[in-house]
């Protein structure tokens, strides 16, 4: 594909967007537009598909190719789409019932499976569009309209489910975070394979706040770490705290820079080694800042498309047909 | 044996009857291995020929128990054969299970050969049979031969100085050289194929055409004379090259066939499910073509299949029953973003997991009526193994020409039923039209329709210029966009049934199969039923009856000249492997009185059976 000048504008569709006024999905669907004009390809060369939840309106607000399909089977579909012609640049967008309650098959295989296509999770802990009951992100505790008493079933962590999956490449961002997101969503597109990335999402209307001080600009860096390759994971509005890892427990502990006998003591992010990435995926507030970044990459991955499945020598003519016979 | 020895003692003007041979035993036995070659043997002779294997859903169930019999019949004669015949010749059963579960099938007076090596006390307990019926008198109405089959494939191959469970493995060469011998054929087309199939193992291949010349010579040797007087009838049936072939690789080939015509690369995507995985098997060898894609359910299959139409591939689908309930749902996506896409529902008795080897044609209601939402689409059903090819190319054209998801039902008996077929001139096939959209100078519309057809256009990712969104959500007619106007779903709803009616137009009109144009009786089928009924309506017509029989491909739309020519009998009946269900689509598309005969038991009709029912008809009409 050529990679063209582009502005964030040119990915605007002339469809006027639906969602609720302060829905973190804004936010999101501004850097996508900022990110696609980076990358440069056409927008005629981009597919964006996506099931049914807020989220999966996604591809309606953009000028690419869009499919907007059914409940939890964008990832499938995103598959043959790219079985069919692997030269598109296909991503795939869904909210946490898409991708982690209905579709959660489909998010497995299509990551353990690794075919091309850069997975977007809109996570919100929360069914917005079917007006706010608890969903398989929402933590313990959680009062909705179908969980009136609170909600007593333990969520899935949507980093951890990734990889133990068997993805090749897992980041996280948050929607208001529009320096930070970008670079994160470069990343996953330019990863040959399948790249998931969950963004943590604000419903205004049914879960607001349901991150905390996360998504927070201003709070953000206190709660949040930010993963670098080849960095040392420090965190805190003066980078005044780091990641020390364990290894007795397997697990990071978090710790003041004071405390620590040398700088060098705070642990370096190492985005291959998929056991630290098991760690990282495990932090969660409170008691450990959330990471942010990307938390696994396998370098040099074996990535499937089309081409490595059966009958990719092209259509058969008369003659071959005949042959057969 | 009364009929055959007649036909046989008779003058040359009187036609011998068709023959039907059984093979029964264990599923480790070879049984399908050894139908299939008497097969290839019958096909060299130049008759013409059906066979049906009848196979249980264990892989491999204890041996000697009831439910792991495993069988294969085959039926041919000198003139057209339809079906794999009611009722066999000759039986062939390996241990007490399989005569026991298949004696049934046997005709009065029919050449038994059985097994008796496992005719003791251990192998009639695990058959639940309480007295040795070859010892007490049961068997006396047969032309029994007890051959000691293991015994003596032990002795043949004992040369070769192999174990004696190895050994033992070639007992289906054993019987298949007597059964050979028993028509007059000869061994070279199996001798020959062992020597290619074992090519890297010739210890193996040895061993099997010691014992197939064993079997053959232990026949000549003890007196089978009786039973010799079998004679193969020989006619040449095609012009052309033909070759034997099971509705599956007749399938597989009209995909290629669709691939080479399309001059198009096709996505097809499936789970695993009996009977419909040998479909994903015979593909997956194809080296060009046809990508195959084992997804990770049924949903995940079809909704690959529809994002690869959407790409601009064709996408297929398949499976049986319980996997066609899974994939509604993104089939009604199909329907409404108006992509092409195929799904083949190999039909098996039903509900629920029900007779998973077993044929049945249950699924037609569901095929036609079960999505949510007004959601119509075309359904094909082939009737015979070698119209599986054809109806891939009808289903292909059909998808494209009127950018829709098509259903096309074939059944566990035709998946696995094998003849011989006529290869086709592919020359003379014409093209699959790709449509190509050509840009008229206005705005694009995903929506907009050809006025004929009312297709809209199939406009794939990557085409420059042209980026647009599709989706479930109710499309303003024409631009696509999204909308919840209430004329314009009105609008909507009845646009996509009329495209789906106007393939009528396209579609040939209803053909008589055979028979009167008017009469009596009009018999209605489709699908696997048309052997049985062919062959039925056949032999009532000889004998100066007036019956006709139409087969119905198209099965939504209802082909043109339906209603008119119902119009024309006393009584209409259909004939189906389930409780009604065409018959009550027709009674409602039609208002018009529609009888049905019903059969739900997982096996193919018979001839006698649909005679018997045919003549009481009209003999009383109405009853």
């Amino acid at each position: 594909m050529n990679v063209m000048q582009l502005k964030a504008s040119d990915f605007e569709s002339d469809q006027e967007v639906r969602w609720c006024p302060g829905c973190g999905d804004y936010a999101i669907l501004k850097v996508v537009k900022t990110v696609l004009a980076d990358i440069g390809h056409s927008p005629d060369d981009v597919v964006f598909v996506a099931g049914i939840g807020c989220a999966a309106r996604f591809p309606y607000y953009l000028s690419t190719y869009g499919f907007h399909t059914i409940h939890g089977r964008s990832a499938a579909v995103a598959t043959g789409v790219k079985l069919a012609n692997p030269d598109l640049d296909v991503w795939v967008v869904g909210g946490d019932g898409d991708f982690l309650s209905i579709g959660g098959n489909h998010t497995l295989h299509a990551l353990r499976r690794n075919v091309d296509l850069n997975l977007l999770l809109f996570n919100n802990a929360i069914y917005g569009l079917t007006k706010g009951q608890y969903s398989p992100t929402s933590p313990v505790g959680t009062r909705s309209p179908s969980t009136p008493g609170g909600s007593v079933e333990q969520p899935v962590n949507a980093v951890s489910f990734a990889l133990g999956a068997g993805a090749k490449f897992v980041a996280r961002g948050a929607d208001t975070l529009q320096t930070h997101l970008p670079t994160v969503l470069k990343r996953a597109h330019d990863y040959k394979g399948a790249s998931f990335v969950e963004i943590l999402q604000n419903c205004i209307v049914y879960h607001d706040g349901a991150f905390g001080a996360i998504n927070d600009r201003s709070e953000s860096q206190n709660v949040t770490v930010r993963l670098e390759h080849g960095q040392p994971m420090l965190f805190g509005k003066e980078n005044d705290k780091g990641l020390v890892f364990n290894e007795q427990t397997g697990t990071f502990d978090v710790d003041e820079l004071t405390n620590l006998k040398s700088e060098d003591d705070v642990a370096i992010h190492d985005e291959t080694n998929i056991d630290r990435a098991f760690a990282l995926a495990q932090m969660e507030q409170p008691g450990h800042p959330v990471p942010l970044g990307v938390l696994y990459a396998e370098p040099a991955a074996e990535f499937v498309d089309a081409r490595g499945f059966t009958g990719t020598k092209g259509a058969w003519d008369r003659d071959a047909l005949k042959a057969l016979l | 044996m009364a009929e055959l020895s007649v036909a046989s003692g008779a003058a040359d003007t009187v036609r011998k009857p068709p023959l039907v041979v059984r093979f029964a035993g264990d599923s480790g036995d070879g049984i399908q291995l050894a139908g299939l070659e008497f097969a290839k043997s019958t096909a060299d002779a130049k008759s013409d020929f059906m066979t049906f294997p009848d196979y249980p859903a264990e892989i491999r169930a204890p041996a000697g128990t009831l439910f792991g019999v495993s069988a294969y019949q085959i039926q041919f004669d000198s003139d057209e054969v339809l079906t794999p015949g009611d009722e066999a010749d000759v039986l062939v059963a390996f241990n007490p299970a399989a005569l026991k579960t298949n004696l049934h099938t046997l005709k009065p007076g029919g050449v038994l050969i059985v097994d008796e090596t496992h005719f003791d006390a251990r192998g009639l307990k695990k058959a639940k049979v309480e007295a040795n019926p070859l010892e007490d008198g049961s068997l006396d109405g047969y032309q029994l031969i007890t051959a000691g089959v293991v015994k003596r494939t032990i002795e043949a191959l004992a040369p070769l100085e192999l174990g004696r469970k190895q050994a033992t493995r070639a007992k289906n060469f054993w019987v298949l050289g007597l059964v050979y011998w028993l028509f007059g054929r000869p061994l070279d087309t199996t001798e020959d194929w062992l020597k290619t199939k074992f090519r890297k193992t010739p210890e193996v291949a040895n061993a099997n055409i010691l014992a197939l010349k064993a079997g053959h010579a232990y026949a000549e040797t003890v007196e089978l004379s009786a039973v010799r007087d079998f004679a193969e009838p020989r006619i040449a049936k095609h012009k052309n090259k033909s070759r034997i072939i099971s509705g599956t690789q007749a399938m597989a080939y009209g995909i290629a066939a669709v691939s080479a015509l399309g001059k198009r690369d096709i996505v097809y995507c499936s789970y695993p499910i009996t009977p419909a995985s040998i479909l994903l098997h015979a593909l997956a060898r194809f080296e060009a073509g046809i990508r195959t894609f084992q997804a990770e359910d049924e949903i995940a299959a079809v909704s690959a299949a529809l994002g690869a139409s959407y790409a601009g591939s064709l996408g297929i689908t398949a499976s049986s029953g319980p996997g066609l309930s899974l994939k509604t749902e993104a089939i009604g996506l199909g329907v409404s973003v108006e992509l092409p896409l195929i799904i083949i529902d190999v039909q098996r008795g039903g509900p629920s997991t029900g007779m998973p080897t077993k044929p049945e044609q249950s699924d037609l209601s569901m095929a036609i009526h079960g999505r949510h939402g007004e959601a119509p689409l075309p359904v094909l059903a082939p009737a015979t193994p070698d119209e599986c090819f054809w109806i891939m190319l009808e289903a292909a054209r059909t998808a494209i020409g009127a950018m829709t998801p098509v259903i096309v039902l074939s059944d566990a008996y035709l998946a696995n039923a094998a003849s011989d077929w006529e290869l086709p001139d592919i020359d003379a096939i014409p093209d699959i039209d790709w449509p190509e959209y050509k840009p008229n100078g206005a705005e694009f519309q995903p929506f907009a329709r050809d006025p004929n057809t009312l297709a809209r256009p199939w406009v794939a990712p990557g085409t420059p210029g042209h980026a647009h969104r599709i989706g479930g959500i109710e499309k303003s007619s024409g631009t696509g966009h999204i909308s919840y106007d209430p004329d314009n779903h009105e609008e909507m709803t009845r646009l996509r049934a009329e495209k789906i009616d106007r393939l009528t137009a396209r579609w040939p009109e209803v053909k008589i199969e055979d028979g009167p144009e008017d009469g009596d009786l009009l018999v209605i089928g489709w699908g696997s039923t048309y052997g049985a009924i062919a062959q039925a309506v056949k032999e009532l017509n000889a004998d100066g009856k007036r019956v006709t029989h139409v087969h119905l491909r198209h099965l939504n739309p209802l082909p043109r000249g339906l209603s008119e020519l119902l119009d024309r009998f006393l009584q209409a009946v259909t004939v189906e492997l389930n409780t009604g269900q065409l018959c009550s689509i027709l009674r409602s598309e039609f208002l018009k009185p529609v009888e049905c005969i019903s059969q739900v038991n997982g096996q193919p009709f018979h001839v006698s059976k649909l005679r018997d029912e045919f003549t009481k008809r009209l003999e009383a009409p109405g009853a």
